[in-house]
């Protein structure tokens, strides 16, 4: 087994530096490394790239980077629940570049996976095409886009191993295991860091050669943002 | 004319049983409410979910469950997550049979606008290019004017595109319109509304022949 249990954050975020382009999962607020951002807050690192499906909302998330300006590009493929976020767009403070949902995963799968770009139909006809090559097969058009390029990957699991092994839970997955061995460092932290040997290899989404760098995360929040029930009768 | 529900209601309608759908945000998602009970029917959601089921029960929430909206959800039996990859395989290889969604514009020939207002309104696309580019059936959810009371069903969108002549079929507050090789034909009209007020709503080239009947909600 080869051992990549760090004691903290801070020993696992090692490394990152101003002007870095990184990685992070979640789907809104659901799956975000919580630990990880909270983090980046604290070692307040600058001039940011950060891809990632959204930008948090105002108090929660990435929306803390955007409040404290660390962040200098925002590449996302949804970025509604932020008014910050959409201020400094607006004004040109932040540069955003939109990306369709399945594009991005795909952009981040690309480059888990050693291939430098593929075709994809989205964004053919529409704005996000200009400029890139088009080509046409079976009589439809598709989009070249091209793999991220990113120096840390910050992803959340439900459970994990000191071999890096990960399992998420609900639709927490989301983002987090293409992310995973996308960039130069994947940090994975999770709810439950169990021992070697307990999780059964057949459940396992994402096995430990993806992953560099894993540890317990503390006081998770997970919070709700759009928080819908039906009343009990 | 239809409220929101109404349209919903009848969209409600086009789904079939065996079909694998995925609804968009705001009207389209009050669909799932109105399919009949005798078909058998699965909701995909593409943050990473197929099954979905009804809102949780008060205190039941969970905060790793949701759909696409950020709403908490709950699943049905034989439901299934997955990743973001995944899911938009499931979207860009034709495996989602439906796709409803909403709009802003959509074009005589099919052209879809829902995701940027210039200089106004910017949330992104979400998984809405992937969505329109690749599927077989959509079906847009909206109203037939704006708020100042401009048609919505143009010649040309003026707003930045989703997609290129992807729309097949469109229910708005006053009737039901498919995208045809000719223009927007008119199918049905919503209860209490005349062919002619869906012509002066009409911008785009509009196709009108017999007798259109009213909708059966």
């Amino acid at each position: 087994m080869i051992n990549k249990k760090v004691a903290n954050v801070t020993e696992a975020m090692q490394g990152v530096k101003d002007d870095m382009t990184l990685m992070v999962g979640g789907f809104g607020l659901c799956g975000i490394p919580e630990n990880a951002i909270n983090n980046l807050v604290k070692m307040n690192v600058k001039g940011l790239t950060c891809i990632s499906n959204n930008a948090g909302v105002d108090d929660f998330g990435l929306g803390l980077l955007l409040h404290k300006r660390q962040i200098k590009k925002m590449i996302s493929s949804y970025v509604g629940e932020n008014d910050e976020f959409e201020r400094q767009m607006l004004s040109g403070e932040l540069d955003v570049e939109l990306v369709p949902q399945g594009t991005l995963v795909e952009r981040c799968r690309a480059a888990q996976s050693g291939f430098p770009a593929f075709f994809t139909p989205a964004g053919y006809g529409t704005e996000v095409a200009e400029g890139k090559e088009i080509r046409e097969f079976n009589g439809k058009m598709y989009v070249l886009e091209k793999a991220f390029e990113a120096d840390f990957a910050f992803v959340k699991a439900w459970k994990g191993d000191a071999a890096g092994n990960l399992i998420f839970k609900g639709t927490a997955r989301n983002f987090n295991p293409a992310m995973c061995g996308s960039a130069k460092i994947t940090v994975a932290e999770v709810e439950e860091l169990v021992p070697v040997g307990s999780l059964d290899p057949n459940q396992i989404h994402i096995p430990g050669i993806f992953v560099q760098r894993i540890f317990q995360g503390e006081n998770y929040e997970k919070r709700i943002e759009q928080l819908t029930v039906r009343k009990r009768l | 004319m239809l409220d929101k529900i109404g349209i919903a209601k009848r969209i409600a309608q086009e789904v079939q049983d065996g079909y694998y759908v995925n609804l968009g945000i705001g009207i389209p998602t009050l669909v799932a409410n109105y399919v009949r009970d005798d078909i058998e029917v699965e909701f995909q959601s593409e943050n990473g979910v197929l099954g979905m089921g009804p809102f949780p029960l008060e205190g039941e929430e969970d905060a790793d469950l949701i759909n696409a909206g950020k709403q908490t959800i709950t699943t049905l039996p034989g439901a299934s997550f997955f990743d973001s990859s995944l899911s938009f395989s499931m979207i860009r290889g034709q495996h989602v049979d439906l796709t409803i969604l909403g709009a802003m514009e959509v074009s005589e020939e099919g052209d879809i606008a829902n995701w940027k207002i210039p200089g106004k309104m910017v949330k992104g696309m979400g998984g809405a290019m992937d969505l329109v580019a690749s599927a077989q059936n959509i079906i847009v959810a909206m109203m037939h004017t704006n708020k100042a009371g401009e048609s919505k069903l143009l010649r040309k969108c003026s707003l930045p595109l989703t997609g290129v002549a992807c729309v097949k079929k469109i229910v708005t507050n006053l009737a039901v319109l498919e995208v045809t090789e000719d223009g927007f034909k008119l199918l049905e009209r919503a209860p209490g509304i005349s062919v002619e007020d869906i012509k002066k709503a009409t911008e785009g080239k509009l196709i009108i022949e017999g007798d259109i009947p009213e909708m059966v909600l």
